[in-house]
């Protein structure tokens, strides 16, 4: 959690610089989710995330220079500087992107597991989104198809509160999300998001059944994102109240409070910490030192060459 | 040799590449219990079961994503659109990610996925159903879109469709599914290539490159501007994009003179893709503007009287190649 937190400020800062360039949207809030979900999934299963997707990437195990490399725009980036903020693949790690569209994934989350049981794998995918996502014609498709099939995917809302800077009751004539699983014939859950321990056992459950050949579960987590929806938002369409509120909820401030009540000296925390300024410090320097995208890759991977199909 | 109808030869495509590769499947509307809107899938799931001929809910956007998901996970999927213009609502999945995941990722994720069905007008089903798709589509990078006009051309590009690792568009005439055409005999494996154009008629006094529907329209005035002593040399692209130039150019050089006649729209879109290449390839040899024949700019009629005006007729056909022939 604390690499995707320092890698997320650390992002904020160069792309004030001007190091990074285009649309950024930072995870910081979020962060229980996408560890508590990488924690649970096996490194075969399928996982897709929207365009603030780089903690999720980060949790699968994408290393920070790679996911640096990329918003610098560099040749040593995970997607050789061709995706960009938005874009992180990792294939190895079967995280199948960082999707620009809102809801444009969901169904190809559907597809990874369709595929699963079609050849009969073992294999569950997890797709990522936000409460903005419920609304557009996307996310009802896939969730038809995926509930009609049974497919093993586990759709995984994370209600951040907030459709950039349109408040869920303001988009919304449902309060609690999850039910619309039902609409599918699917399995709802909805739970805090602060956690990382209450996360993992949902998330858990979730996958399990999927993998299990329950079919899917539409999960809602509650979250809240501390940054506005993209650098460009300064994010005045809340309260600093409510901001200051549920800081109080921050998941890194919740598992360090844990941690020390079980005992854990502070000193290791603080020496995690240092560890994780370093190799974040060394992203930016990996990142800074690369060399740039290369035009015969952007020329030459338009098309997938036509060899042993 | 042996006849077939258009729709027969597709059939035979899928059928033959699905009994060699298992992952490989046919998914949409209609397509198995049903035996295809247009018959083109009649018998294949009886062939192959409900595992590999899949039918759908009416949720393109939900089904295309759904095969692009899964051809992005090694599978093979043919996506029927039960007609092209259904396949505006997943235009974004199309676009957004077939055509940009490939170098998005940079060349770590492929998508070997053909969507296929009927398109262009077919007889007075008005204006939402009448679209000639290709211009959509043909914009793109990162596809290619395939618009064979014969029996024996469907197949063999189907064929290679289905064996690319790219997305394929694969534009079917509605109106051609039961055209008649030779086609290689039973356990004479043909695959054409994909970006080839090809020579349906030789002539030399005016190039008319041509495909889908008017290409039928194009051969019965070839043969009319014959009898008058015009020999037209007909040239079928089949492949839209990439597009293969080499023939036409050639034949400009012979015949000096060039028609284009298609049935989309004039304003872009192939046809003027064609003409831009053209006049830059074959510049010196041009001996009269390039012309097109295209439908014409308004949203498809209802009455049978102005569908027939809207669409390349014969007599359109002939008028310009009179006049890039300063023929009377």
């Amino acid at each position: 959690m604390m690499v995707i937190r320092r890698f997320e400020e650390e992002a904020a800062r160069n792309y004030a610089k001007g190091k990074i360039g285009g649309f950024l949207h930072l995870y910081i809030g979020q962060e229980a989710i996408a560890v508590a979900a990488a924690e649970v999934l096996e490194n075969r299963d399928y996982v897709f995330q929207t365009y603030r997707d780089h903690g999720t990437a980060l949790a699968r195990g994408m290393s920070a220079n790679a996911a640096m490399a990329e918003l610098f725009g560099k040749d040593t980036g995970c997607s050789r500087g061709l995706g960009g903020s938005m874009h992180f693949f990792d294939v190895e790690r079967n995280f199948l992107g960082g999707w620009g569209i809102v809801g444009g994934h969901l169904a190809l989350a559907a597809g990874t597991a369709f595929k699963s049981k079609y050849m009969g794998e073992d294999r569950v995918t997890a797709c990522f989104f936000g409460d903005g996502s419920t609304n557009i014609g996307g996310f009802h498709e896939a969730m038809s198809l995926a509930g009609l099939w049974k497919l093993p995917v586990v759709f995984i809302c994370e209600n951040n509160q907030y459709a950039m800077g349109t408040p869920l009751e303001r988009t919304s004539p449902l309060k609690d999300l999850s039910i619309k699983g039902e609409g599918y014939g699917m399995v709802g859950d909805r739970f805090e998001g602060h956690d990382v321990e209450v996360v993992q056992k949902h998330v858990a459950e979730a996958v399990d059944r999927a993998r299990t050949g329950g079919g899917p579960t539409f999960v809602e987590i509650l979250t809240y994102r501390f940054r506005g929806h993209s650098m460009s938002d300064p994010a005045k369409y809340r309260s600093r109240t409510e901001l200051e509120q549920k800081k109080q909820q921050d998941p890194i401030v919740v598992v360090r409070e844990r941690l020390l009540g079980l005992d854990v000296d502070e000193n290791t925390l603080d020496d995690i910490d240092l560890e994780v300024d370093e190799e974040i410090d060394a992203a930016v320097r990996f990142a800074d030192e690369s060399a740039p995208a290369r035009q015969d890759v952007m020329m030459s991977t338009v098309l997938a060459p036509e060899t042993d199909s | 040799m042996r006849e077939l109808r258009y729709r027969e030869a597709l059939r035979e495509a899928m059928l033959e590449e699905m009994e060699r590769d298992e992952r490989i499947f046919l998914m949409g509307e209609e397509v198995g219990h049903y035996q295809g809107a247009y018959k083109v899938s009649e018998g294949l799931l009886d062939k192959f079961g409900e595992r590999r001929v899949i039918d759908t809910p009416i949720a393109e956007a939900g089904f295309a994503g759904v095969g692009i998901g899964a051809a992005m996970a090694g599978l093979r999927p043919i996506i029927e659109f039960m007609t092209w213009n259904f396949s505006f609502v997943a235009f974004d999945q199309i676009i957004s990610n077939a055509a940009k995941v490939h170098q998005m990722s940079a060349g770590a994720i492929q998508v070997p996925i053909v969507f296929r069905g009927p398109n262009g007008a077919a007889k007075q089903v008005a204006s939402q159903h009448s679209h000639s798709s290709a211009p959509f589509y043909t914009h793109i990078p990162g596809l290619y879109v395939i618009q064979p006009s014969t029996p024996r051309d469907a197949k063999g590009l189907l064929k290679s469709a289905i064996r690319s690792n790219n997305p394929i568009i694969f534009l079917e005439g509605e109106t051609l599914y039961g055209v008649k055409g030779e086609v290689p005999d039973e356990g004479v494996e043909e695959l054409i290539p994909i970006g080839q154009s090809r020579l349906a008629r030789p002539g030399t006094d005016c190039t008319i490159v041509t495909w889908g529907r008017p290409y039928y329209t194009v051969l019965a005035a070839a043969e009319k501007l014959g009898a008058e002593g015009i020999e037209c040399e007909v040239i079928d692209p089949r492949t839209l994009r990439p597009l293969d130039t080499a023939l036409m150019v050639q034949s400009v050089k012979k015949t000096n003179r060039c028609v284009v006649v298609h049935e989309h729209w004039p304003y872009g879109g192939p046809g003027a893709e064609i003409v831009d290449r053209l006049q830059r390839e074959a510049f010196d040899y041009l001996d009269a503007p390039l012309e097109r024949v295209t439908g014409l700019d308004v949203p498809m009629p209802y009455a049978l009287n102005l569908e027939d005006q809207v669409l390349p007729t014969e007599e359109r056909v002939i008028d310009a190649v009179k006049r890039v022939s300063y023929a009377k």
